[in-house]
């Protein structure tokens, strides 16, 4: 961590306004103040249910949005205004969607021979085809060749997503940001992708952001996770830490509610959650909640969080939350009961 | 696709009575000068208003003209006009309507804000006073009025679908790569709209052929040029129809309506391959319906 960062996002905004019928708007909320460091040969994961606003910030670093406030660094210098052009020859982002990032009308070679003559106007096409080749069995499409020629519809999924990757390395890029790169893929190809992009960043240093919504694909691959909800950061820091010891009730829902093979038989799943609506729903963008976001879902919650916003903590070893349970004195609540429980025992004793 | 296109029977025949006519235009007047020595223009004082006879196949006019010989004549004429008006209308739609849609914003209101003033015009009225202004210049210039004035339809047609490629993930892919929006358009966006087109430009051609016949038929045309629609003009001009001279002004009005059905056969074909529920049961699968149907009623019959 002691390397200066490739890519950062410091305190960036986005507030989209969206426009009635009867000429009335709103602003939505999208991201507030989210900053997010990227090192060459790490993975950062950002995890989050959907509405959190992952896609936002992975947009925004993709610099398809620009920040309402804050900036995006690379190389520790500040990118606004300058061309995106220049821009996407070290930042390049992988769609969700394998199906739509691939125009059907092109074939593969199309898609890699393009991204190379970009990159460098003087490359020959003979050498242009051998550099795809090379691309293509990089992302372990072998052998190669035979792939040049197919078009989308002949790939599986897992093969479009291998192809979409090759076209984002064609151009040699420092970052890569995946957009949910898996979650539309089979499940049994999933394992493979996280292999590749571990693979991408171990052996040419690339740095990676990886969004997600599932907190078991993030422990997998990432070394670093950041929790988003309702648009802002609410912790973060090494993965192990974070998972194992959430600082931030909302963390310990996530993880909770993902499937985990360690935990089947010691507590059941139907049991933990057989009451899903008293969960509750994450909150609209437009009104978000005052003070902490989370506060309506939170078992903790207290006065305080409704009305004032909790400030960053550091909880140890590059670990942070931000909840006022850290500054009141009870995180040690968050570890001494399950999230459903918590949810029980407060409902408790709002009856009594 | 292109067999899966041939194998409709509607767009076969559209296609093939595209390709008679087309042919026509090119090389009918050559082959009825050469080959049966028929001037359209020139008068034959022996045969005046004649019925269809040995000499003259489809009759004559008022005049002493052969109508076969005018109604090849008439095909060039009506079919350069229908091209050529097709042409500058699809030309123009794709301009507008693709750019706007592709860039949006002020492109976008601006360009929008045209072809709505476009929409909205009275065109007909219009291209009156327009074509009485340029009297005379002959055929070309009635092509260029109808297109020009014609493709507002169509530039928005292609705005919306345009709008619908330009945001999706593979345009923003290739963008991020660094391609130019020229390219992005062309290589892109394009492709995906060639079936719209492809419809547009057919709409187009019968639009022009119609339009050019309309015009000719108000007296809005080249006195010297020959097309269908001059034909039923100068037909109506000598009370063809009252005389009873039908041989004068029907080829012409079957002509017209014939590509006019061709073009919206293939049209329809092409409906149909996009959306299989528009198609018709083949001859074969009725049939089979139909033995089934029977199977069962004898079986019941048998029973009872």
């Amino acid at each position: 961590m002691s390397t200066a960062p490739v890519l950062s996002a410091v305190d960036v905004t986005k507030h989209f306004v969206v426009r009635g019928a009867v000429g009335d708007s709103a602003v939505v909320r999208a991201v507030e103040n989210a900053s997010v460091d990227l090192h060459a040969g790490r993975i950062v994961a950002v995890v989050g249910e959907s509405g959190s606003g992952k896609t936002t910030l992975a947009r925004m670093l993709a610099r398809f949005y620009d920040p309402t406030a804050g900036e995006i660094r690379l190389d520790g210098v500040s990118v606004s205004g300058r061309p995106t052009r220049a821009y996407h020859q070290d930042v390049q982002l992988i769609f969700q969607d394998p199906f739509g990032s691939l125009n059907p009308v092109h074939r593969v070679r199309h898609n890699l021979d393009r991204a190379l003559r970009i990159h460098d106007r003087r490359m020959s096409a003979a050498e242009r085809r051998r550099r795809a080749v090379e691309l293509l069995e990089r992302v372990s499409l072998t052998p190669g060749e035979d792939f040049l020629d197919k078009f989308p519809h002949e790939l599986s999924g897992g093969q479009r997503q291998r192809v979409v990757i090759a076209r984002a390395l064609a151009v040699g890029p420092k970052v890569l940001l995946g957009d949910e790169p898996i979650s539309m893929l089979d499940v049994s190809i999933r394992l493979e992708m996280l292999n590749l992009l571990d693979r991408l960043r171990r052996e040419d240093g690339l740095a990676l952001l990886y969004i997600t919504h599932d907190i078991a694909s993030a422990r997998y691959v990432c070394d670093d996770v950041i929790v988003m909800y309702a648009g802002e950061m609410v912790e973060g820091g090494p993965k192990d830490e974070v998972i194992a010891r959430p600082a931030h009730p909302y963390t310990k829902l996530l993880v909770e509610s993902s499937p985990d093979p360690d935990r089947v038989g010691t507590v059941s799943r139907d049991e933990l959650f057989d009451d899903a609506e008293a969960l509750g729903e994450p909150p609209s963008l437009i009104e978000p909640p005052e003070g902490c976001r989370f506060h309506p879902r939170c078992p903790f919650a207290m006065e305080r969080c409704r009305s004032e916003a909790p400030p960053r903590t550091d909880v140890g070893g590059g670990h942070w939350a931000r909840c006022w349970l850290h500054q009141e004195g009870r995180a040690h609540e968050i570890g001494e009961s399950t999230f459903a429980a918590a949810l029980t025992r407060r409902d408790e004793q709002v009856r009594a | 696709m292109p067999s899966s296109l041939w194998s409709n029977p509607k767009v076969r025949f559209g296609l093939v009575v595209v390709a008679f006519f087309t042919l026509l235009a090119v090389l009918g007047p050559w082959l009825t000068a050469s080959v049966l020595g028929l001037d359209p223009r020139a008068n034959d004082i022996s045969a005046i208003a004649s019925p269809p006879s040995a000499e003259h196949w489809l009759g004559t006019t008022q005049f002493g003209q052969d109508v076969l010989a005018q109604l090849v004549a008439g095909a060039r004429g009506s079919m350069f006009v229908g091209v050529l008006a097709a042409l500058i209308g699809t030309a123009l739609a794709i301009v507008f309507g693709v750019t706007a849609g592709y860039f949006g914003g002020t492109v976008d209101n601006v360009l929008n804000f045209v072809t709505n003033l476009f929409m909205v015009m009275p065109v007909l009225p219009l291209i009156f006073i327009v074509s009485g202004y340029l009297r005379g210049t002959g055929l070309w210039m009635i092509a260029v009025i109808i297109g020009v004035f014609g493709w507002a339809g169509g530039a928005r047609t292609l705005r919306a679908q345009t709008l619908s490629v330009r945001n999706r993930d593979f345009v923003l892919g290739m963008r991020m790569l660094g391609e130019s929006h020229p390219r992005l358009i062309a290589v892109e966006v394009l492709p995906h709209l060639v079936g719209w087109i492809a419809s547009m430009f057919l709409g187009a051609l019968i639009g022009g052929i119609l339009a050019e016949a309309g015009l000719a038929f108000l007296g809005i045309s080249d006195s010297g040029a020959i097309s269908w629609g001059s034909m039923i003009q100068a037909a109506q001009s000598q009370s063809a129809v009252l005389r009873g001279l039908w041989w004068w002004f029907v080829p012409p009005g079957l002509c017209i309506a014939l590509i006019g059905t061709a073009a919206a056969m293939i049209n329809f074909g092409v409906d149909e391959l996009a959306n299989p529920k528009l198609r018709a049961g083949t001859r074969r699968v009725v049939r089979r319906t139909r033995r089934v149907e029977r199977a069962v009623a004898a079986a019941e019959g048998g029973a009872a």
